[in-house]
């Protein structure tokens, strides 16, 4: 957030570590093409600007499964993109390793469900590389990837949403996109951070998301928000795929005339507080809404914080409680998917009584 | 020995898997006219020799009874029939969400079915519709469940890798890859404790055997003893990959494979996985073994005819000739309708009979499981906890309790 001010101009050269960028609004010109292209693209200008970036995990040789990593081996050989065993473990220590040397290492795990494995070596190993070894050493140039969230039917261990578990680790980044032009700036700015991040991809906006995404190399900036839609009478904070539906139920909520205003947080940590504050200073309400389980969720993160700042001051408050609007908890269900998701009516439903509170 | 020694000289993967019957099955038959002859056992011998670690194999020789023969073909055939129905009913929309299917690979679930009793435990990964029906599970239940139906045996809220049976010491159905084994090794802890002579089977497949969770599990059972068996379906592909083709070290790896596994010390047998008395054999000699040494590994060499899921072709890390060779050289069925149909036991269309059976019986359970109707809504925060404990349920608004469900 403090790099925002900077304003400092990045040179996009080889190796360099910075996500900092002053454009934010990339030009609309390119092609239409869908997430997992734009993944693809993102990882092609990855690895031809860093001669020491790799990209590995269980699948990545043939596209993988969601087809993120087409052409990369044929273009960058088996030395650079490559296949590891089925090991979540390995393959995060494996990085952490790859990347504490200096190299940028772009892992992937194939479905967030199975990122369990790998959470000690995250948690325990990446996040806390730099802080004990008083800066000496650290794992800046990891990057790990991983497809989340509900796809429709997707069932226990294929629809997860993890994102809330790594949001309690100072250390740790997490990023995740709402669109395929978003994805493509954000995921750049991720390899290129200088801390571990973990980027989630919604996905199911994998082939259903089409937006016109230019071809040329750009960064969006990390730890910051973006208003997507501006809006008087209340804030709705969202990410990944579920801005979609909260962007139908704004649609919705306008034609009862209750103006809406829409943040893509876009990294879970470090939050863009101040967005979402300057926000809710101008509304006076608040909604969060995300696919993850609300108890514990990073929601829960969210209305705790606009809570402490916006209770009560200046005449400028909190005209109603913060509106959480989630996943019950439960286990990700198989057949109960749609009772299970926080759907368009729902929010629809907490907008107006919010709002009449 | 002489397979590994074959496994290690032969360049492509191809070559391994096609090991054919070079010449029909050695036997000395007891009887010639055997049908429905409960008294006679036929001595028959498997495709290949065992290959041990550290272990003594077991015999080449298996002894299996006409009606047990007969069995065999009826349980394969439906596992087999089942499979496919499957197929067709992903396609249509159906089932939903994601579909394993096993078929190719039945002669591990019927084997090791004949060697042990129900108070065994078996626990699997998400490739487990045989093994469930192989555990007495029966076809509508296994149909309502992949159709997330109410009578499923998971009351529809597992779906097709979540099968369970409690009566029949089935654990189930796991997704996450490799889960499983540690679960295994502590069912067989409990079964130590309980001295009762019961083992558990924990499979997974190849792809698992990368798993760190395998080798902290098989530590642990060969240093307290467990009776666990650890089964490695290996088929040859881990999810979409084939390994044997990506790298160059395909034989070096398949030796560690061996190795890695054994490393702790403990026993292996390597066994044709196609070959259901071979299943049978080295099952029985393996829990014969795990009550006295502790744990053991059996590698199946088996092979699966779909891809890795519905959504998987299954060509495009191997190719179709190779399935077909399979099919042809190999298949578990044919293999037992060929002993059947030398042995005597029955006639070629006696055989087709029961096919034609069992295709009807499929049929009507998978109509019966259509009938059936999705589970209540109230299922949903159903067993989260154990009943009574109560989660809250709020309006949309979040501020009023609609109510304390089970």
């Amino acid at each position: 957030m403090a790099l925002r001010g900077l304003g400092r101009r990045i040179s996009i050269g080889k190796r360099c570590f910075s996500s900092a960028s002053e454009v934010e609004k990339p030009p609309r010109d390119g092609k239409p093409i869908n997430l997992f292209s734009a993944i693809n693209q993102a990882l092609h200008i990855a690895l031809e600007t860093d001669p020491r970036a790799y990209v590995f995990g269980e699948d990545v040789g043939f596209g993988g499964v969601f087809r993120c990593t087409t052409g990369l081996t044929d273009r960058f050989g088996r030395n650079r993109v490559f296949n590891t065993p089925l090991c979540e473990q390995g393959i995060a220590g494996f990085a952490i390793g790859l990347a504490a040397m200096g190299n940028r290492a772009i892992a992937e795990i194939q479905f967030a469900d199975y990122i369990y494995p790998a959470f000690d070596q995250i948690v325990n190993e990446a996040a806390k590389f730099r802080y004990r070894s008083g800066n000496q050493f650290n794992c800046g140039g990891l990057t790990i990837r991983s497809p989340y969230g509900a796809v429709g039917h997707g069932g226990h261990y294929h629809s997860q949403s993890p994102e809330a578990f790594f949001c309690h680790v100072p250390g740790l980044k997490v990023v995740i996109p709402r669109s395929p032009q978003q994805a493509k700036g954000l995921l750049l700015a991720c390899i290129r951070d200088p801390n571990p991040v973990v980027f989630f991809e919604p996905k199911w906006l994998y082939r259903l998301a089409v937006e016109e995404v230019p071809e040329h190399d750009y960064m969006l900036p990390l730890s910051q928000a973006e208003v997507t839609r501006q809006g008087s009478d209340i804030t709705l904070v969202g990410w990944g795929a579920q801005l979609s539906v909260l962007e139908h139920a704004c649609d919705e909520a306008a034609k009862d005339g209750i103006s809406c205003e829409l943040i893509d947080l876009r990294t879970l940590i470090p939050w863009d507080k101040e967005t979402v504050e300057a926000s809710v200073r101008k509304t006076g309400r608040l909604l969060v809404s995300h696919e993850a389980p609300v108890t514990g969720g990073f929601g829960a993160e969210i209305s705790a914080s606009i809570a402490e700042c916006c209770f009560l001051r200046h005449g400028l408050q909190l005209e109603a409680p913060v509106a959480r609007i989630c996943g019950l908890d439960t286990p990700f269900p198989l057949v109960y998917e749609p009772f299970y998701m926080p759907t368009k009516n729902k929010v629809l439903d907490a907008i107006k009584t919010t709002v009449n509170y | 020995m002489a397979v590994s020694r074959l496994a290690s000289s032969t360049s492509t993967l191809c070559k391994l898997l096609l090991r054919p019957l070079s010449a029909p099955p050695f036997y000395r038959s007891f009887s010639a006219a055997a049908a429905g002859d409960d008294q006679t056992v036929l001595t028959i011998e498997t495709s290949v020799p065992f290959t041990g670690h550290k272990i003594d194999p077991p015999s080449r020789s298996v002894e299996a009874t006409p009606k047990e023969l007969l069995s065999f073909f009826r349980d394969m055939a439906v596992m087999r029939r089942m499979e496919i129905a499957a197929d067709s009913l992903y396609k249509s929309k159906l089932i939903r969400g994601f579909c394993h299917l096993y078929d190719g690979q039945e002669a591990v679930a019927v084997g090791m079915e004949a060697a042990i009793t129900k108070r065994d435990s078996i626990i699997t990964a998400y490739r487990d519709h045989c093994i469930f029906l192989g555990r007495g599970g029966n076809l509508v239940e296994a149909f309502s469940e992949l159709m997330g139906r109410r009578t499923g045996c998971s009351k529809g809220k597992g779906g097709s890798m979540h099968f369970y049976k409690k009566e029949a010491g089935f654990y189930g159905g796991h997704g996450i890859v490799g889960a499983q084994v540690p679960l295994g090794c502590g069912l067989a802890f409990a079964q130590k404790y309980s001295k009762d002579e019961t083992v558990t089977f924990a499979l997974y497949g190849d792809g698992a055997a990368n798993q760190g969770q395998l080798f902290e599990a098989l530590n642990i059972s060969a240093l307290w003893d467990l009776p666990v068996i650890l089964v490695c379906e290996n088929n040859h592909c881990e999810c979409c990959e084939d390994f044997g083709v990506e790298s160059e070290g395909n034989d070096r790896r398949k030796e560690w494979l061996m190795e890695m596994k054994i490393g702790s010390g403990c026993g292996a047998d390597q066994v044709d996985g196609m070959d259901v008395l071979a299943v049978k054999q080295a099952c029985k000699f393996a829990k014969e073994h795990v009550l006295k040494n502790g744990p053991i590994i059996l590698e199946m060499d088996t092979y699966r005819y779909h891809g890795h899921s519905m959504s998987d072709p299954g060509s495009t890390y191997r190719t179709r000739d190779e399935i077909t060779g399979v099919r042809q050289e190999r298949d578990p069925i044919e293999r037992v309708r060929k002993l059947i149909l030398t042995h005597e036991i029955a006639s070629a269309s006696e055989l087709k009979d029961i096919e034609k059976e069992i295709r009807k019986k499929v049929d009507e359970a998978i109509a019966q499981a259509k009938e059936s109707p999705m589970p209540d809504p109230s299922e949903l925060f159903a067993d989260v906890y154990v009943k009574g404990y109560g989660v809250e349920a709020f309006g949309a608004d979040r501020k009023e309790v609609k109510g304390v469900l089970p």
